[in-house]
């Protein structure tokens, strides 16, 4: 009992922390040795079909490894990676989810690894919030919610600073 | 041989300088498009149903995009920042068409592409139909496309990012890489195309 008011305690602080958990999608989730923060995907087209995710994820104790995730607004949300060779960007399924080392922060964002949400059937919408599933190796299941931001290339001033090497 | 340390200085001098002069250009030169000319004939059709063929690459500037609609990142974003460059080209840019070109004909119908395009813009043409004549058009312009399978039985496509531009002359004038600044590619289309 004590422990777990102490991990309240310390997560408390962290969100008074100046310049964190401003907003709703800053809130950090799961428990024990991995967090999450910052979900978010974007608007999604009205026809389009599939939509992307993208996390922090920190890990405060030993090695594991993201390895599925699932989402009632998806038939299927795939764990890939983006990579640009030159002027071609190549996409692929990762097989075996993706590595996340003993005492490491592992970031999924635009340009390189993200959650694809596949055959959604209500197109995300600005403002809404998506519960999804994350499922890792050793942590198990961690209950996370994604906040739904503007369309991709909306917010234009800042993807020059999103990786894109 | 005569051992002038000034012959050896200068000699290392003029061989620094050569070597560096030639990686400029080499790095100048390497992204700059192969000027090349679209000599293949093909037959498709746009989002509204209607046959089209080579000579849309021709009489008129056009800004042409490889992608697809199953694309979670770089063909939205793209896409949306053509439809801001021609907001912004105002009526300088009416000459430009659009065009997407989707790579992944399968599934890219013209009624998905008709929906898709026409969210972001009045101004942007699908083009879809038989995946070979598709081959030909992305080879013709020396673009890249490929299939890449997933374990679930779905697929993605890896493809080229670059936005192409190509002249009324039907020859490429310039490419804008993905993450471009907007100001820098509006004055790329400028320079190249108006």
């Amino acid at each position: 009992m004590s422990t777990i008011r102490a991990k309240f305690l310390v997560a408390a602080v962290a969100l008074m922390l100046p310049g964190t958990a401003s907003s709703q999608h800053m809130h950090a989730h799961g428990t024990g040795n991995i967090t999450i923060e910052s979900a978010f995907s974007r608007a999604m087209l009205p026809v389009a079909k599939v939509g992307g995710g993208y996390l922090t994820i920190n890990n405060a104790g030993a090695a594991d490894r993201l390895v599925g995730a699932k989402s009632d607004r998806a038939e299927e949300v795939q764990i890939h990676e983006m990579k640009m060779t030159g002027a071609v960007m190549e996409m692929r399924e990762l097989d075996n989810g993706i590595p996340v080392p003993a005492k490491s922060t592992v970031k999924l964002e635009p340009g390189g690894y993200h959650l694809m949400f596949t055959n959604v059937s209500r197109p995300f919408k600005e403002g809404e919030t998506l519960a999804v599933t994350l499922i890792f190796e050793k942590a198990g299941p961690i209950e996370v919610e994604f906040a739904v931001g503007p369309f991709a290339g909306a917010q234009r001033p800042h993807a020059a600073h999103e990786g894109h090497d | 041989m005569t051992k002038n340390p000034f012959m050896l200085v200068a000699t290392t001098i003029s061989a620094i300088f050569i070597t560096v002069l030639v990686g400029v250009l080499f790095f100048t030169f390497k992204d700059e498009p192969r000027n090349t000319t679209f000599n293949t004939a093909f037959s498709l059709i746009n989002d509204r149903g209607e046959a089209v063929d080579q000579s849309i690459f021709k009489g008129n500037p056009s800004l042409v995009y490889f992608g697809y609609t199953h694309c979670p990142e770089a063909c939205p974003t793209t896409l949306y920042e053509v439809a801001g460059y021609l907001k912004e080209l105002g009526e300088d840019g009416l000459p430009i068409k659009s065009y997407l070109v989707t790579v992944d004909p399968e599934r890219d119908t013209p009624d998905i592409m008709n929906g898709y395009v026409t969210a972001f813009s009045d101004r942007i043409t699908g083009v879809t139909g038989a995946p070979e004549e598709i081959r030909r058009v992305v080879a013709g312009w020396r673009a890249f496309a490929e299939k890449k399978p997933n374990k679930s039985g779905g697929y993605s496509m890896s493809h080229t990012m670059d936005l192409f531009l190509i002249g009324a002359d039907g020859r490429l004038k310039g490419l804008i890489p993905y993450g471009s600044d907007p100001d820098v590619a509006i004055s790329k289309i400028r320079s190249a195309l108006l």
